[in-house]
């Protein structure tokens, strides 16, 4: 099969978290009864006038800038007119031609090497209704409608059809999500729909320059349908050209249960939104030295605390990319740096034992009950050899289970690290005894063996007597 | 000059079902209108900028505080269907 080329935009859509809605005074809390957090205004009824939130405009601001783009000068909104039940107005209150922010770009990891995606845009508009189907929304007899998210605030983030696959659109996706929430204006829970993505997907023969017929692939909700629901669409689209077909321009939808993408070519055939400039909302002129002082309040963002970290904190670019990944997961990093000194020490706990725990409950580190002092106190109790690094798993886990401090757990459990010269030697004898011929193998320089008798040591010991102490001692005896 | 078709089209986009009389009609009628307002294009407009809005008003914000909610039969009111909270509407596609 010949190659082809894959030419991937998204358009994310982030819900921005402030206390209203853009344009009324409606609550934008997730999870109310349904058709309970609505106005005359969200509603859409007859002679209401909507007032932009002066939040939303700052919150778009941000992101605008955490993702490289220029400001505008002066933005208006326009009404994007369709018919879908899920909008009361049968207009969508949006940004068409000034958008607030334009010219942008992101950085992405792609093999070890960064690419930049272009964004094309950034722009307000409101969030429609949930519309509840019966199974699917083709098959389903009618559907219900909940209002309650009409006219929360939305961002929509426009990328150029930069990525070439998959991988890229999910990699341009979580770091997105990564930047956004250092930003702090949303909380981006792709499962309560406050991220959302939307992928345009072409395949190109080789050779050629222009782009392929393209399709609009929705109802994707996590990473991982975005990067099956991309493949199985990039495979559909080569399978039609090599048999000679056409590429229906087109939306389809992802239906996770069956791992396709389907066709929901609605009734109205052509895209026809008849924008204009929405009367009841006068024009933004947007202040520069507000847009700057709004630049210099932003985070440090990810690529940022990440090049720092190696440089300041002396640990791998990796260790820096894993934990700079989210903003909960840096700061907890860094409040364990302010009791403790070896950050490369807590960097392997964090990206290792604390994350592999976190993933297996499925859990954020905001929630973790291991506070960083008493990680720090942990690595205390290893380097002050009161417990081995072995040993200090079992007590992680336990103080990742139940949130105690890494002394109690130790002295209730009776973990204290045997360091007693002694004790030690003991036990090298009750092994080195029962072991002649490893001892004779060692003695005939098989370096090896060593490693079986201090393993059987700490087998006795179970795990607690001191490994360095151990080697030492075997290896004073068998001189 | 506005063709039949082209009635359909905004008809269909709006949602509205004409005879065929009436799209006679109304390809006339837009036609005279869209003509009139043709006189426009007779203009030199090329130093003006594009009007975004008709009042001299800009920045108009309003607080992020939250307000009372319209009670739930006031908003149920407006449904032509109802099941339990949720307004009921054919399907989509």
């Amino acid at each position: 099969m010949a190659q082809y080329e894959t030419v991937i935009g998204l358009e994310v859509h982030v819900e921005l978290k402030t206390r209203t809605k853009i344009f009324c005074h409606s609550s934008t809390a997730f999870g109310g009864d349904p058709n309970t957090h609505v106005c005359p205004v969200c509603l859409g009824l007859p002679g209401v006038l909507p007032v932009l939130n002066r939040e939303v405009l700052e919150y778009a601001v941000r992101v605008g800038l955490a993702l490289n783009c220029k400001i505008a000068g002066f933005s208006k909104f326009d009404r994007k007119n369709y018919y879908y039940p899920d909008l009361p107005k049968n207009y969508q209150i949006s940004q068409y031609d000034l958008p607030l922010a334009e010219h942008g770009y992101l950085n992405i990891n792609v093999d070890g090497n960064v690419k930049r995606i272009g964004i094309t845009r950034v722009h307000m508009e409101e969030d429609a209704g949930k519309l509840v189907h019966q199974g699917t929304i083709s098959t389903t007899p009618y559907s219900l409608v909940d209002y309650n998210r009409t006219g929360v605030p939305l961002v929509e983030i426009v990328s150029e059809p930069d990525m070439r696959s998959p991988e890229e659109a999910r990699a341009y996706l979580e770091k997105l999500k990564a930047v956004i929430l250092y930003t702090g204006v949303s909380d981006c829970k792709m499962e309560e729909g406050s991220l959302r993505c939307d992928a345009n997907v072409s395949v190109r023969p080789p050779g050629s320059h222009g782009f392929g017929t393209k399709t609009e692939i929705k109802n994707m909700n996590s990473f991982k349908a975005l990067q099956r629901a991309l493949h199985y669409e990039v495979e559909r689209q080569i399978g039609i050209l090599e048999e000679g077909g056409r590429i229906v321009q087109e939306t389809r939808t992802w239906d996770e249960a069956r791992g396709v993408t389907l066709s929901m070519r609605s009734k109205e055939q052509a895209h026809d939104y008849r924008y204009f400039p929405d009367p009841d909302l006068v024009p933004l002129v947007i202040d520069r030295e507000w847009v700057e002082k709004i630049r210099a309040s932003l985070p440090e963002l990810p690529d940022q605390r990440k090049a720092r970290y190696v440089k300041e904190y002396g640990i791998p670019e990796y260790d820096a990319s894993v934990i700079t990944a989210t903003k909960e997961m840096a700061d907890y990093f860094e409040q364990c740096l302010a009791c403790y000194s070896n950050a490369k020490a807590v960097s392997n706990w964090v990206m290792g034992d604390l994350l592999r725990l976190l993933n297996a409950r499925d859990m954020d580190i905001t929630r973790c009950r291991v506070s960083p002092s008493r990680l720090a106190g942990m690595l205390r109790l290893i380097d002050g050899g009161t417990i081995s690094g072995k040993i200090a798993k079992t007590v992680f886990e336990e103080m990742f289970e139940t949130g105690r401090d890494p002394e109690t757990i130790v002295r209730e459990k009776g973990l204290v690290q045997i360091s007693d010269e002694g004790a030690i030697a003991a036990v090298v004898d009750e092994v080195l005894a029962a072991n002649r011929k490893v001892v004779d193998d060692f003695r005939a320089g098989k370096e090896k063996a060593l490693g079986f008798l201090v393993g059987q040591v700490m087998k006795l010991t179970r795990g607690k007597a001191n490994p360095e102490m151990v080697n030492k001692i075997i290896r004073e005896k068998l001189k | 000059m506005i063709t039949i078709a082209e009635v359909e089209h905004v008809a269909l986009l709006s949602r509205l079902e004409l005879t065929d009389e009436e799209k006679r009609m109304f390809a006339e009628q837009l036609s005279a209108i869209l003509e009139y307002a043709g006189m426009l294009d007779e203009l030199d407009t090329r130093e003006v900028p594009p009007t975004a809005h008709v009042l001299p008003l800009r920045n108009v914000f309003r607080e992020d505080i939250e307000g009372a909610h319209l009670p739930l039969e006031k908003t149920m009111q407006n449904a032509p269907e109802r099941e339990g909270n949720f307004f009921k509407v054919p399907r989509i596609v």
